[in-house]
This record gives structure tokens, sequence and C-alpha cells, in this order.
């Protein structure tokens, strides 16, 4: 009885200021992982892995994404069984633990390839966490918001993804500034893991002291609680094609374009166009935080105008807008060709022998850092192989682009493109939590929308670096290949939601 | 709309296991192109994942497809009572 009661006193804004703090640091657990994929494949792959390296870290980077359903399906299990509170006090520790744990990993060098396959288990039970935790923090204040202002008050949770994220980056630049480049590539990287454990301790104190969903309550106390929420929610026909609309509707779509404008951008800004390590970093951020207040923007608005047209629109708004953003991401770091017309000064050049990584063969490499009329800085690297055998065929030397800063025109309008896309993404992504929770029971509410959400973002969204870095990589492919992948999946949402969702607002969550 | 929702059921269907002909398909393709030894094996490593997890999407997609087509999308449910 006291806790009934003291689940009605207690403010929402404690329930979701609580809640979001340990979903954001769940995102910063895991979106760490990905901000430092080039780094973390260096340290984990042989160090002639090349490309290879990048796309095999990415590939681990995905698996955490694809085990995601399955921690929604375990964990939603449980929250339907035993409530929303512990189940995501479980998801917490597991996360911090595992984050934690891959900042101890050695690399390669020193325990070979058990130092991927370590990652890699651990990036699982990260998924899996992340699986049971989104589900639960949104059906929770959900389930604690006043009618007609749920869309509101679950945007909030739909910030910290972003904010997570923000973090992530914020932690990685302040060390690498700190430590220095070279120190951080060597051992810094692992410090933002390592860090994962103060913040859920933290997180873990606070949640402690929440109370369970008064809905979810009041269910229990009623002996309404599902016997088998698995079944109930994937063997009833009408729940399941429930599941397969918002998947194949809502969430598909909105995943790609989550991950298009907050991961795939930096990627491409950092690996297609050769942005400086820093540069890339700072322009998210920047991106970020003028977008973020247009989650709780998208979020109220959906209470007055309903969820579907909000989030279809920045499906469509993507579909036609991908390639002339990322177009101009190319022709305004094009220093190649600019340097033909607009070179200004270029420094000595610093040259440097070694041997090629396993071989006998040597390196030359040549560095010249150059500056453009227009302020762009870069520096160009010419590799030179020379074989140990005479009589081998000498490889053509190949020239490499890096570290290009940006003009000051070229940064602010790479940043407001980034910021658009963040914009698609806050429509797509902040009123959705309420579209999924109205659309399913209580009973069976924790597994049934936290399967198509994780699918949606965890396989179709999660996947976009690897698949577009893949399709990339292809003979005969162009930089801009990679985006047919999310411009295909939210074109086929778009088609899907449009024609078979409602655009409803319902008041009853408590059915 | 019904009609609509009903004959794109059938695109939905079919639309499932061309996907993972093509997967297959370039999956083959691409395996076949990269060099022999491990990059062999890493490109036949991403295209088992990639196949392992569209293969069950894609039959959820044709599932859709085939409540699509039998007009269970018609109506969506409003409450508990209609599920």
């Amino acid at each position: 009885m006291r806790s009934t009661e003291s689940n009605v006193t207690q403010s929402i804004t404690q329930v979701i200021a609580a809640s979001s703090l340990g979903t954001l640091i769940e995102w910063y657990d895991f979106y760490i992982f990905g901000s430092l994929a080039v780094i973390i494949g260096q340290q984990l792959f042989p160090s002639d892995a090349g490309a290879s390296a990048l796309i095999n870290t990415l590939a681990i980077f995905a698996a955490g994404f694809i085990v995601r359903p399955f921690g929604a399906l375990v964990f939603g299990r449980l929250g339907d069984l035993i409530g929303r509170k512990y189940t995501f006090l479980l998801t917490l520790v597991l996360m911090g633990g595992s984050t934690f744990l891959i900042g101890l990993i050695p690399s390669y060098s020193s325990i070979g390839y058990a130092a991927p396959i370590l990652v890699l288990i651990l990036r699982l039970v990260q998924g899996l966490a992340l699986g049971g935790e989104y589900g639960g923090a949104a059906t929770y204040v959900a389930e604690h918001a006043p009618v007609g202002k749920r869309g509101f008050f679950t945007s909030w949770i739909q910030t910290t993804a972003t904010l997570g994220l923000f973090l992530s980056l914020g932690v990685i630049v302040l060390t690498k500034n700190l430590l220095g480049a070279k120190a951080f590539a060597d051992w810094g990287w692992r410090i933002p893991f390592l860090m994962s454990i103060l913040l859920v301790g933290v997180s873990i104190y606070i949640r402690m002291k929440m109370h369970e969903s008064p809905v979810f309550s009041k269910l229990k106390a009623e002996g309404k609680v599902s016997a088998n929420p698995l079944k109930e929610s994937f063997q009833k026909k009408a729940n399941f094609k429930m599941v397969l609309v918002a998947l194949f509707g809502a969430t598909m779509g909105q995943g790609v374009v989550w991950y298009t404008g907050q991961f795939y951008a930096q990627s491409f800004l950092e690996n297609t166009c050769k942005l400086d390590f820093n540069e890339s970093r700072y322009i998210l951020l920047w991106a970020i935080v003028f977008a973020t207040p247009f989650f709780v923007i998208f979020g109220s608005w959906s209470d007055k105008v309903g969820r579907k047209w909000i989030m279809l629109t920045g499906m469509l708004l993507g579909v036609l807008c991908y390639r002339p953003i990322y177009q101009y991401f190319l022709d305004a770091t094009n220093v190649k060709e600019m340097q033909k017309t607009m070179l200004q000064s270029a420094s000595e050049p610093v040259v440097e022998r070694g041997l090629v990584a396993g071989k006998p063969d040597s390196l030359i490499t040549t560095t010249v850092s150059k500056t453009l009329t227009n302020g762009m800085t870069f520096k160009e690297s010419t590799v030179e192989i020379i074989p140990e055998d005479v009589l081998a065929e000498v490889p053509a030397v190949e020239t490499v682009i890096r570290d290009v800063t940006l003009s000051s025109s070229s940064y602010l309008m790479i940043i407001a493109l980034v910021f658009f896309q963040i914009v698609l993404v806050t429509m797509v992504y902040g009123p959705i939590a309420a579209f999924l929770v109205e659309l399913f029971p209580t009973q069976i509410r924790y597994t049934s929308m936290s399967l198509p959400y994780h699918i949606g973002n965890g396989v179709f969204g999660g996947l976009v670096p690897f698949i577009a870095t893949l399709i990339a990589s292809f003979q005969g492919s162009t930089p801009l290949s990679g985006l047919s992948y999310p411009i295909g999946v939210a074109a086929l949402s778009f088609v899907i939601g449009a024609i078979y969702i409602d655009n409803r607002r319902d008041e009853n969550v408590m059915d | 709309m019904s009609g609509l929702k009903k004959i794109l059921g059938l695109l939905w269907m079919a639309l499932g296991p061309v996907i993972i002909i093509f997967l297959f398909m370039q999956a083959s393709d691409k395996i076949g192109a990269a060099a022999e030894g491990i990059a062999r094996t890493n490109t036949t490593l991403q295209w088992a994942i990639i196949i392992l997890i569209f293969i069950p999407i894609c039959t959820g997609l044709v599932i859709f497809g085939y409540y699509a087509w039998k007009g269970e999308y018609d109506h969506l449910p409003e409450s508990s009572e209609e599920l």
C-alpha cells in the first residue's frame, strides 16, 4: 500500500531524470566503441590488416547491435514478468561491467586473436544489456506520463541516445587532447571505457531509489501479469502483426536515419573525406548541441498532431537529401583538386624510413604539410615500397591525404548539414517511444515494443556504418554508393508506414 | 486504401525472397573476387553475418505481406480487447 502511495507522489520529473541518466550512460558505453573504431582496430588486429581491421572492428561494433533484439526478448520478458525497475537495474550492471572490462583487454600484440574474441564477447553482453534497457526506460516513463503529454515526456528519454553519443565524443576528445595523440592511441583510449564504472555506480544508486511503474504495479496487484509475454507477443497473430508493422513501417526507417545522421556522417567525414580526428568530432558535437532540443519539440508536437507524419517526414527528407549532402562533404574536402589552383604554401618534406609490417621490404613515407589560400590545411604523404628482392616488381607510389582541416565557411556549412541530418533524427526518433508504447497493451508492452525497436535500430540502423563501408569498398563503387543502403531502407519504411500505420494518439495505455 | 494494402501485400511477399537471392548473388560475387587468404576469410565471414541476419527479417517481410494480402491491416486494433 505504501508503495502505491509513493508511486503516486513520485514526480514525473524524478522519474524522467532517473530513467534518463541510466539510459544516457548505457548509450555512452555503447558508443565509445563506435567512436574509437579506428584505434581499436589497430589494437585488436595485426598491424598489417589495413582496411580489413576497420571493417572487422565495425563488424564487432555491429555484433553489439545485432544481439540487441535478443536482449529485448530476454529482458523484455523479465520486465513483463518481474517488473520494469529491477529489470533495467540488471541491464545497467551488465552494461557497465562489460564496458569496464573492454578497457582492460590486452592488445593483439600481447594475446593475439584472443583480444578481438574477448572484445566480441563483451560487446555481445553490451548489446544484450542495451536491448533490455531502452524498452524498459521508455515504458517506465510512458506509464508514468499524464494523458496528452506522453510524447513530450518520453522524448526526454529519446534525447539520451544522442546525449550519450555527445558525452562519449566529449570524453574521447578531452582525453586525447590531454594525453596527446600517441599516448591516446597507445593506452589512453582505454580511459573512456574504464570511466564507465563510476558513471554506472552513480546511476545504480539513483535507480535503486525508484519505484515500480504504477501501471505494472496495478497489473501485478490484480494478478494480471502475463504468464508468458513472449508467447503472447509472438504467437498471438493480433500482436505479432503489430510487431511487424511497427518494424517495417516505423523502426526500420527510423534506425537507418538515426545511424546515418549520427554515425555514418562522422565516419564518412573522417574515413572518406580524411578530415582531422578532432575536427570531425567537433562538427558532430556542435550539430548535436543545436539539434538536441528538437527531440522534445517533435515529441511534444506529436501529442498534438499525431506521431505518424512527423516520423515519416523525417524519413522522406532523409531519402531526398542524403546524396546531395554527402556530395557536398566530398566537394568541400577535395583538397587534391583544390591544390591545383589554390596552393598557398607547402612545408619541407619529412621523410620516414621503415619496414613493411611482416616483410623485409623497405617503406619510405614522405609527408608534406600544405595550406590552401582558403585557409584549409592537410598533410599529403607519398608511400613508396622498395622490395628487398631487387628483381621483384616495384609497387606504384601511393599518395595519401590526411588530417584535413576546413576553411571557416566549409566548416560552418558542414556543421549545418550534420545539424540538418540530426534534426531528421529528432523527427523520426522524438515521437517513437510514445508511438510504440501506445501500440501495445501493458501486459506485453516491454516485450512487444522492444523487439521491433531493437531490430529497427540495432540491425537495420547499427549495420549502416558496416554495410555502407562494405558497399563503398566494392570495385567500381563511388564514395556515395554506401548511401544506397540507408536510402533504400528508409524509402521502403516510408511507403509501408504511410500506407499501413494510423496517425493516432492512444489516450489510454492502462490496458 | 484497403485494396492498395492488399495488392502491396503481394509485393512484400515477393520482395523477401528477392532480397535473399540478391544477397546470395552479391555474396558469391564478392567472395569470389576477394584475394585468397585472410581477405577471402574476412569477406566470407562478413557476408555470412549479413545473410544470417537478413534471412529471418525477410521471412518477417513475407509474413507481413501475407497478413496484408489477407486484409489483417484493414483495421488496426485500438484497445487490448481487440487484440
